[in-house]
Protein backbone atom coordinates (compact mmCIF):
# COMPACT_ATOMS: atom_id res chain seq x y z
CA UNK A 1 0.00 0.00 0.00
CA UNK A 2 2.76 2.55 0.63
CA UNK A 3 4.65 1.67 -2.70
CA UNK A 4 4.63 4.69 -5.02
CA UNK A 5 6.20 4.27 -8.93
CA UNK A 6 7.91 6.98 -10.82
CA UNK A 7 6.37 7.93 -13.94
CA UNK A 8 7.57 10.81 -15.78
CA UNK A 9 4.61 13.88 -16.79
CA UNK A 10 3.49 13.88 -20.52
CA UNK A 11 1.24 16.59 -20.32
CA UNK A 12 -1.23 18.51 -17.76
CA UNK A 13 -4.86 19.62 -18.39
CA UNK A 14 -6.08 21.07 -15.09
CA UNK A 15 -5.40 18.92 -12.32
CA UNK A 16 -4.95 16.06 -14.85
CA UNK A 17 -1.93 14.56 -15.91
CA UNK A 18 -0.78 11.91 -18.71
CA UNK A 19 2.25 10.25 -17.05
CA UNK A 20 4.45 7.50 -18.68
CA UNK A 21 5.80 4.50 -16.35
CA UNK A 22 8.35 3.57 -18.68
CA UNK A 23 5.95 2.68 -21.66
CA UNK A 24 2.72 2.54 -20.02
CA UNK A 25 0.91 5.88 -20.07
CA UNK A 26 -1.68 6.62 -17.34
CA UNK A 27 -3.98 9.11 -16.44
CA UNK A 28 -3.70 10.11 -12.92
CA UNK A 29 -4.32 13.75 -10.19
CA UNK A 30 -2.19 16.13 -9.50
CA UNK A 31 -4.75 17.64 -7.16
CA UNK A 32 -1.89 16.46 -4.34
CA UNK A 33 0.77 18.03 -5.93
CA UNK A 34 -0.02 21.04 -8.20
CA UNK A 35 3.27 22.42 -8.76
CA UNK A 36 4.38 19.32 -10.96
CA UNK A 37 5.30 20.07 -14.20
CA UNK A 38 5.35 18.83 -17.55
CA UNK A 39 8.58 16.80 -17.65
CA UNK A 40 8.67 16.50 -13.87
CA UNK A 41 9.42 12.74 -12.71
CA UNK A 42 6.83 12.36 -10.20
CA UNK A 43 6.05 9.05 -7.80
CA UNK A 44 2.61 8.05 -8.37
CA UNK A 45 0.31 6.24 -5.86
CA UNK A 46 -3.22 5.04 -6.40
CA UNK A 47 -3.62 7.11 -8.88
CA UNK A 48 -2.01 10.22 -7.44
CA UNK A 49 1.82 11.73 -7.81
CA UNK A 50 2.70 12.29 -4.47
CA UNK A 51 6.07 13.79 -4.59
CA UNK A 52 8.69 15.27 -7.46
CA UNK A 53 11.71 13.30 -8.06
CA UNK A 54 14.60 15.56 -7.61
CA UNK A 55 17.16 14.13 -10.14
CA UNK A 56 19.81 16.38 -9.36
CA UNK A 57 19.50 15.41 -5.62
CA UNK A 58 19.72 11.91 -6.81
CA UNK A 59 22.92 12.77 -8.73
CA UNK A 60 24.17 14.26 -5.65
CA UNK A 61 23.63 11.08 -3.66
CA UNK A 62 25.26 8.72 -6.25
CA UNK A 63 28.48 11.15 -6.81
CA UNK A 64 28.96 11.24 -2.92
CA UNK A 65 28.33 7.16 -2.56
CA UNK A 66 30.91 6.62 -6.19
CA UNK A 67 33.90 8.85 -4.62
CA UNK A 68 33.56 7.23 -1.49
CA UNK A 69 34.54 3.48 -2.95
CA UNK A 70 37.82 5.59 -4.60
CA UNK B 1 17.25 6.96 -16.51
CA UNK B 2 19.78 7.51 -13.36
CA UNK B 3 17.40 6.54 -10.47
CA UNK B 4 18.31 2.18 -11.91
CA UNK B 5 21.98 3.80 -10.33
CA UNK B 6 20.51 3.21 -6.70
CA UNK B 7 20.25 -1.00 -8.47
CA UNK B 8 24.07 -1.53 -8.83
CA UNK B 9 25.33 -4.09 -7.58
CA UNK B 10 29.46 -2.94 -7.29
CA UNK B 11 27.62 -0.02 -4.85
CA UNK B 12 25.95 -1.92 -3.10
CA UNK B 13 28.65 -3.98 -2.22
CA UNK B 14 30.95 -1.21 -1.22
CA UNK B 15 28.27 -0.05 1.23
CA UNK B 16 27.80 -3.83 3.06
CA UNK B 17 31.40 -3.89 3.53
CA UNK B 18 31.45 -0.52 5.12
CA UNK B 19 28.69 -1.42 7.13
CA UNK B 20 30.89 -4.88 8.08
CA UNK B 21 33.52 -2.20 8.95
CA UNK B 22 32.13 -0.25 11.13
CA UNK B 23 29.34 -2.45 12.91
CA UNK B 24 31.24 -3.09 16.63
CA UNK B 25 28.64 -4.14 18.66
CA UNK B 26 25.62 -6.04 18.45
CA UNK B 27 22.62 -3.97 16.89
CA UNK B 28 19.26 -4.12 16.37
CA UNK B 29 17.45 -2.55 13.40
CA UNK B 30 13.74 -1.96 12.73
CA UNK B 31 12.53 -1.20 9.17
CA UNK B 32 9.17 0.32 9.70
CA UNK B 33 7.68 -0.13 6.80
CA UNK B 34 6.49 -4.01 4.85
CA UNK B 35 8.05 -2.52 1.18
CA UNK B 36 11.39 -2.33 3.04
CA UNK B 37 10.50 -5.44 4.19
CA UNK B 38 10.02 -7.20 1.53
CA UNK B 39 13.00 -4.99 -0.67
CA UNK B 40 15.33 -6.74 1.98
CA UNK B 41 14.81 -9.47 1.77
CA UNK B 42 13.92 -9.62 -2.16
CA UNK B 43 17.58 -8.69 -2.53
CA UNK B 44 18.63 -10.58 0.38
CA UNK B 45 19.95 -7.77 2.30
CA UNK B 46 19.24 -9.75 5.64
CA UNK B 47 22.39 -12.18 5.11
CA UNK B 48 24.67 -9.63 3.51
CA UNK B 49 24.35 -8.38 6.88
CA UNK B 50 27.09 -9.37 9.28
CA UNK B 51 26.29 -11.26 11.97
CA UNK B 52 25.81 -8.79 14.67
CA UNK B 53 23.42 -6.26 12.86
CA UNK B 54 20.04 -7.72 13.23
CA UNK B 55 16.89 -6.24 11.13
CA UNK B 56 13.47 -6.53 12.67
CA UNK B 57 10.26 -5.86 10.92
CA UNK B 58 8.14 -3.18 12.07
CA UNK B 59 4.37 -2.44 11.85
CA UNK B 60 4.01 -0.80 8.65
CA UNK B 61 1.72 -2.58 6.80
CA UNK B 62 -1.80 -1.06 6.55
CA UNK B 63 -3.46 -4.07 5.71
CA UNK B 64 -2.06 -6.54 8.26
CA UNK B 65 -2.43 -3.66 10.93
CA UNK B 66 -6.46 -3.33 9.87
CA UNK B 67 -7.94 -5.54 12.87
CA UNK B 68 -10.11 -8.17 12.76
CA UNK B 69 -13.65 -6.27 13.79
CA UNK B 70 -12.99 -3.85 11.00
CA UNK B 71 -12.34 -6.58 8.62
CA UNK B 72 -15.54 -8.25 9.48
CA UNK B 73 -17.41 -4.59 10.01
CA UNK B 74 -16.44 -4.45 6.18
CA UNK B 75 -17.20 -7.69 4.97
CA UNK B 76 -20.57 -6.78 6.27
CA UNK B 77 -21.19 -3.63 4.53
CA UNK B 78 -20.46 -5.58 1.23
CA UNK B 79 -23.63 -7.52 2.37
CA UNK B 80 -25.85 -5.14 2.93
CA UNK B 81 -28.66 -4.53 -0.36
CA UNK B 82 -27.68 -1.56 -3.17
CA UNK B 83 -24.05 -1.24 -1.70
CA UNK B 84 -20.95 -1.28 -3.92
CA UNK B 85 -17.62 -1.98 -2.03
CA UNK B 86 -15.03 -0.58 -3.53
CA UNK B 87 -11.45 -1.58 -2.51
CA UNK B 88 -7.71 -1.63 -3.32
CA UNK B 89 -7.20 -5.46 -4.14
CA UNK B 90 -4.49 -6.15 -1.64
CA UNK B 91 -7.71 -6.53 1.10
CA UNK B 92 -10.17 -8.78 -0.65
CA UNK B 93 -8.00 -11.99 0.41
CA UNK B 94 -7.65 -11.06 3.78
CA UNK B 95 -9.30 -13.58 6.03
CA UNK B 96 -12.66 -12.05 8.46
CA UNK B 97 -13.51 -14.11 11.38
CA UNK B 98 -15.88 -16.37 8.89
CA UNK B 99 -14.91 -15.68 4.90
CA UNK B 100 -12.96 -13.28 3.13
CA UNK B 101 -14.52 -10.27 1.27
CA UNK B 102 -13.48 -12.57 -2.38
CA UNK B 103 -15.65 -15.21 -0.92
CA UNK B 104 -18.40 -12.92 0.29
CA UNK B 105 -17.70 -11.66 -2.96
CA UNK B 106 -18.70 -15.09 -4.25
CA UNK B 107 -21.73 -15.36 -2.19
CA UNK B 108 -23.56 -12.14 -3.80
CA UNK B 109 -21.83 -9.03 -2.34
CA UNK B 110 -20.78 -6.08 -5.03
CA UNK B 111 -17.34 -6.14 -4.91
CA UNK B 112 -15.26 -3.66 -6.93
CA UNK B 113 -11.49 -3.46 -7.19
CA UNK B 114 -10.07 -0.24 -8.10
CA UNK B 115 -6.80 1.07 -8.55
CA UNK B 116 -7.55 4.96 -7.24
CA UNK B 117 -10.30 5.76 -4.76
CA UNK B 118 -11.19 8.52 -7.89
CA UNK B 119 -11.93 5.30 -9.59
CA UNK B 120 -14.69 4.62 -7.39
CA UNK B 121 -16.07 8.25 -7.14
CA UNK B 122 -16.14 8.24 -10.93
CA UNK B 123 -18.28 4.59 -9.97
CA UNK B 124 -20.70 5.63 -7.66
CA UNK B 125 -21.11 9.22 -10.37
CA UNK B 126 -21.88 6.75 -13.19
CA UNK B 127 -24.36 4.48 -10.60
CA UNK B 128 -26.74 6.68 -8.81
CA UNK B 129 -28.81 3.54 -7.54
CA UNK B 130 -25.48 2.05 -6.22
CA UNK B 131 -24.09 3.13 -2.61
CA UNK B 132 -20.57 2.94 -3.56
CA UNK B 133 -18.84 2.65 0.05
CA UNK B 134 -14.65 2.80 -0.38
CA UNK B 135 -12.25 0.76 1.58
CA UNK B 136 -10.15 3.69 3.42
CA UNK B 137 -6.98 1.35 4.22
CA UNK B 138 -3.58 2.85 4.25
CA UNK B 139 -0.99 5.16 6.16
CA UNK B 140 0.03 9.05 5.46
CA UNK B 141 0.87 8.01 1.84
CA UNK B 142 -2.72 6.92 0.65
CA UNK B 143 -5.06 8.62 2.75
CA UNK B 144 -4.43 12.17 1.56
CA UNK B 145 -5.86 10.68 -2.00
CA UNK B 146 -8.58 9.22 -0.22
CA UNK B 147 -9.04 12.78 1.47
CA UNK B 148 -9.07 13.91 -2.18
CA UNK B 149 -11.73 11.83 -3.42
CA UNK B 150 -13.82 12.87 -0.25
CA UNK B 151 -13.68 16.45 -1.54
CA UNK B 152 -14.51 15.40 -5.61
CA UNK B 153 -17.49 13.16 -4.47
CA UNK B 154 -18.72 16.31 -2.44
CA UNK B 155 -17.80 18.47 -5.50
CA UNK B 156 -20.05 16.32 -7.57
CA UNK B 157 -22.74 16.38 -4.57
CA UNK B 158 -22.88 12.96 -4.75
CA UNK B 159 -25.03 11.94 -1.84
CA UNK B 160 -23.94 8.10 -2.76
CA UNK B 161 -20.15 7.91 -1.94
CA UNK B 162 -18.82 6.90 1.36
CA UNK B 163 -15.45 6.26 2.92
CA UNK B 164 -15.24 3.62 5.66
CA UNK B 165 -12.04 4.76 7.03
CA UNK B 166 -9.39 2.01 8.63
CA UNK B 167 -6.48 4.63 7.91
CA UNK B 168 -4.34 5.08 10.69
CA UNK B 169 -0.82 7.05 11.36
CA UNK B 170 2.45 5.95 10.99
CA UNK B 171 3.89 7.29 14.08
CA UNK B 172 1.97 5.73 17.15
CA UNK B 173 2.63 2.49 15.59
CA UNK B 174 6.28 3.11 15.85
CA UNK B 175 5.64 4.81 19.14
CA UNK B 176 3.58 1.95 20.83
CA UNK B 177 6.32 -0.66 19.97
CA UNK B 178 9.10 1.76 21.72
CA UNK B 179 6.34 2.51 24.84
CA UNK B 180 6.12 -1.25 25.42
CA UNK B 181 9.67 -1.83 24.98
CA UNK B 182 9.17 -5.58 24.48
CA UNK B 183 11.70 -5.13 21.52
CA UNK B 184 14.96 -2.71 22.14
CA UNK B 185 15.78 -0.99 18.85
CA UNK B 186 19.06 1.27 18.60
CA UNK B 187 17.84 2.48 14.81
CA UNK B 188 15.25 2.45 12.78
CA UNK B 189 14.97 2.86 9.09
CA UNK B 190 12.02 5.40 7.88
CA UNK B 191 9.56 4.36 5.62
CA UNK B 192 10.09 6.93 2.68
CA UNK B 193 6.75 7.16 0.95
CA UNK B 194 5.04 8.02 4.11
CA UNK B 195 7.79 10.18 4.28
CA UNK B 196 7.03 12.16 1.28
CA UNK B 197 3.84 13.25 2.85
CA UNK B 198 5.01 14.24 6.47
CA UNK B 199 8.24 14.72 5.84
CA UNK B 200 11.77 13.91 7.92
CA UNK B 201 10.10 16.41 10.73
CA UNK B 202 7.56 13.72 10.81
CA UNK B 203 10.08 11.04 12.42
CA UNK B 204 12.03 13.90 14.72
CA UNK B 205 10.44 12.36 17.86
CA UNK B 206 12.32 9.36 17.21
CA UNK B 207 15.64 11.40 18.52
CA UNK B 208 13.89 13.54 20.39
CA UNK B 209 11.64 11.52 22.42
CA UNK B 210 13.50 7.98 22.24
CA UNK B 211 16.64 8.51 21.59
CA UNK B 212 17.07 6.77 18.90
CA UNK B 213 18.58 7.24 15.45
CA UNK B 214 16.32 7.12 12.26
CA UNK B 215 17.20 7.38 8.71
CA UNK B 216 14.45 7.56 5.89
CA UNK B 217 15.20 6.12 3.07
CA UNK B 218 14.09 4.83 -0.53
CA UNK B 219 13.26 1.52 -1.61
CA UNK B 220 16.30 0.39 -3.85
CA UNK B 221 19.05 -1.98 -2.52
CA UNK B 222 21.82 1.07 -2.51
CA UNK B 223 18.88 3.27 -0.33
CA UNK B 224 18.56 0.49 2.21
CA UNK B 225 22.01 -0.33 2.78
CA UNK B 226 23.13 3.54 2.85
CA UNK B 227 20.60 3.75 5.52
CA UNK B 228 21.78 0.90 7.76
CA UNK B 229 25.08 2.04 7.40
CA UNK B 230 24.26 5.72 8.72
CA UNK B 231 22.17 3.66 11.46
CA UNK B 232 25.29 1.26 12.31
CA UNK B 233 27.11 4.46 12.87
CA UNK B 234 24.79 6.41 14.23
CA UNK B 235 23.94 4.04 17.00
CA UNK B 236 27.86 2.77 17.51
CA UNK B 237 28.89 6.66 18.14
CA UNK B 238 25.57 7.16 20.61
CA UNK B 239 23.97 9.65 18.27
CA UNK B 240 20.50 9.96 18.05
CA UNK B 241 19.69 11.94 14.57
CA UNK B 242 16.77 12.12 12.07
CA UNK B 243 18.56 11.54 8.89
CA UNK B 244 16.99 11.79 5.08
CA UNK B 245 18.56 9.16 2.77
CA UNK B 246 15.81 10.09 0.50
CA UNK B 247 16.27 13.29 -0.76
CA UNK B 248 15.44 12.96 -3.88
CA UNK B 249 11.83 12.61 -2.97
CA UNK B 250 11.93 13.22 0.80
CA UNK B 251 11.95 16.92 1.98
CA UNK B 252 12.22 18.31 5.79
CA UNK B 253 8.05 19.26 5.68
CA UNK B 254 7.17 16.62 3.17
CA UNK B 255 3.74 17.31 1.06
CA UNK B 256 1.89 20.67 2.37
CA UNK B 257 -0.75 20.33 0.02
CA UNK B 258 -1.29 16.57 0.53
CA UNK B 259 -1.38 17.41 4.26
CA UNK B 260 -4.03 19.84 3.97
CA UNK B 261 -6.49 17.82 2.08
CA UNK B 262 -5.44 14.79 4.26
CA UNK B 263 -6.12 16.78 7.68
CA UNK B 264 -9.25 18.87 5.74
CA UNK B 265 -11.14 15.40 5.83
CA UNK B 266 -9.69 13.37 8.46
CA UNK B 267 -8.65 14.25 12.29
CA UNK B 268 -6.78 11.62 15.31
CA UNK B 269 -9.28 9.14 16.50
CA UNK B 270 -8.75 6.04 18.60
CA UNK B 271 -8.06 3.26 16.31
CA UNK B 272 -7.93 -1.04 16.73
CA UNK B 273 -4.49 -2.26 15.85
CA UNK B 274 -4.40 -5.88 14.86
CA UNK B 275 -1.01 -6.53 17.26
CA UNK B 276 -1.40 -3.68 19.53
CA UNK B 277 -4.90 -3.00 20.70
CA UNK B 278 -6.65 -0.21 21.25
CA UNK B 279 -4.54 3.46 20.84
CA UNK B 280 -5.86 6.75 21.48
CA UNK B 281 -5.43 9.35 18.34
CA UNK B 282 -3.68 6.53 15.81
CA UNK B 283 -6.68 5.82 14.08
CA UNK B 284 -7.98 8.60 11.06
CA UNK B 285 -11.61 9.58 11.39
CA UNK B 286 -14.00 11.28 8.72
CA UNK B 287 -14.21 14.97 10.44
CA UNK B 288 -18.09 15.34 11.62
CA UNK B 289 -18.62 18.22 9.04
CA UNK B 290 -18.48 15.41 6.46
CA UNK B 291 -20.47 12.83 8.06
CA UNK B 292 -21.97 12.61 4.71
CA UNK B 293 -19.15 10.54 3.60
CA UNK B 294 -18.45 8.82 6.70
CA UNK B 295 -19.75 4.87 5.92
CA UNK B 296 -19.35 4.08 9.84
CA UNK B 297 -22.30 6.59 10.38
CA UNK B 298 -24.58 6.36 7.23
CA UNK B 299 -24.35 2.65 7.82
CA UNK B 300 -24.92 -0.13 10.94
CA UNK B 301 -22.30 -1.52 11.91
CA UNK B 302 -23.84 -4.54 13.38
CA UNK B 303 -21.67 -6.29 16.72
CA UNK B 304 -19.86 -8.79 15.02
CA UNK B 305 -18.03 -11.30 17.52
CA UNK B 306 -15.01 -11.36 15.85
CA UNK B 307 -12.23 -13.65 16.18
CA UNK B 308 -8.71 -13.75 14.74
CA UNK B 309 -7.81 -16.96 13.37
CA UNK B 310 -6.63 -19.84 15.84
CA UNK B 311 -2.55 -19.82 16.06
CA UNK B 312 -2.06 -16.60 13.74
CA UNK B 313 0.96 -14.94 15.55
CA UNK B 314 0.88 -11.61 12.51
CA UNK B 315 0.07 -10.02 15.65
CA UNK B 316 3.63 -10.58 17.51
CA UNK B 317 5.26 -10.88 13.62
CA UNK B 318 4.17 -6.94 13.67
CA UNK B 319 5.62 -5.77 17.02
CA UNK B 320 8.65 -7.32 16.16
CA UNK B 321 8.53 -10.03 18.76
CA UNK B 322 9.09 -12.35 16.59
CA UNK B 323 10.10 -13.75 12.95
CA UNK B 324 7.48 -15.11 10.87
CA UNK B 325 8.81 -18.62 10.62
CA UNK B 326 8.54 -18.81 14.66
CA UNK B 327 4.73 -18.36 13.85
CA UNK B 328 3.81 -22.42 13.96
CA UNK B 329 1.11 -21.65 10.75
CA UNK B 330 3.79 -20.67 8.38
CA UNK B 331 4.59 -22.37 5.69
CA UNK B 332 2.23 -25.38 6.94
CA UNK B 333 -1.35 -24.12 7.95
CA UNK B 334 -0.53 -20.35 6.02
CA UNK B 335 0.60 -20.00 2.38
CA UNK B 336 0.46 -17.15 -0.19
CA UNK B 337 -2.34 -19.63 -1.89
CA UNK B 338 -3.83 -20.07 1.51
CA UNK B 339 -3.46 -17.22 3.95
CA UNK B 340 -4.93 -17.37 7.49
CA UNK B 341 -3.88 -13.57 8.65
CA UNK B 342 -3.46 -10.48 6.71
CA UNK B 343 0.38 -10.76 7.12
CA UNK B 344 0.23 -12.99 4.57
CA UNK B 345 -1.74 -11.89 2.23
CA UNK B 346 -0.55 -8.52 1.87
CA UNK B 347 2.67 -7.36 -0.75
CA UNK B 348 3.80 -5.80 2.28
CA UNK B 349 3.42 -8.30 4.90
CA UNK B 350 6.40 -9.82 6.48
CA UNK B 351 4.91 -13.17 6.23
CA UNK B 352 4.67 -13.04 2.65
CA UNK B 353 8.15 -11.71 2.17
CA UNK B 354 10.02 -14.41 4.31
CA UNK B 355 7.39 -17.19 2.28
CA UNK B 356 8.63 -15.99 -0.65
CA UNK B 357 12.08 -14.83 -0.79
CA UNK B 358 13.49 -16.87 2.28
CA UNK B 359 15.21 -20.12 1.46
CA UNK B 360 14.15 -23.16 2.98
CA UNK B 361 16.34 -24.67 4.70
Amino acid sequence: MCLAIPAQILSIDGFQAEVEFGGVHRVISLQLLPQAQIGDYVLVHTGFAISIINLEEARITLDILRQKGD
Amino acid sequence: MRLAHFRDPLLAHQIIDEIHDVANRPLVLMEFCGGHTHAIMQHGIRQLMPKNVKLLSGPGCPVCVTSQRDIDHAIALSQLPDVTLATFGDMVRVPGTRFTLQEASAGGSQVLIVYSPLDAVRYAQEHPQKQVIFLGVGFETTAPGVAASVLQAQTLRLSNYTVFSMHKYTPPGMKAILDTAEICLDGVIGPGHVSTIIGLNGWRFLPADYNIPVVVTGFEPVDILLAIRELVKLATSDQAKAVNAYQRSVSPDGNPAALEIMNQIFEPVEADWRGFGLMPKSGMGIRSVLHDFDAAIRFHLADIPSREPPGCRCGDVLRGIIEPPKCPLFRQACTPEHPKGPCMVSDEGACSAYFLYQELE
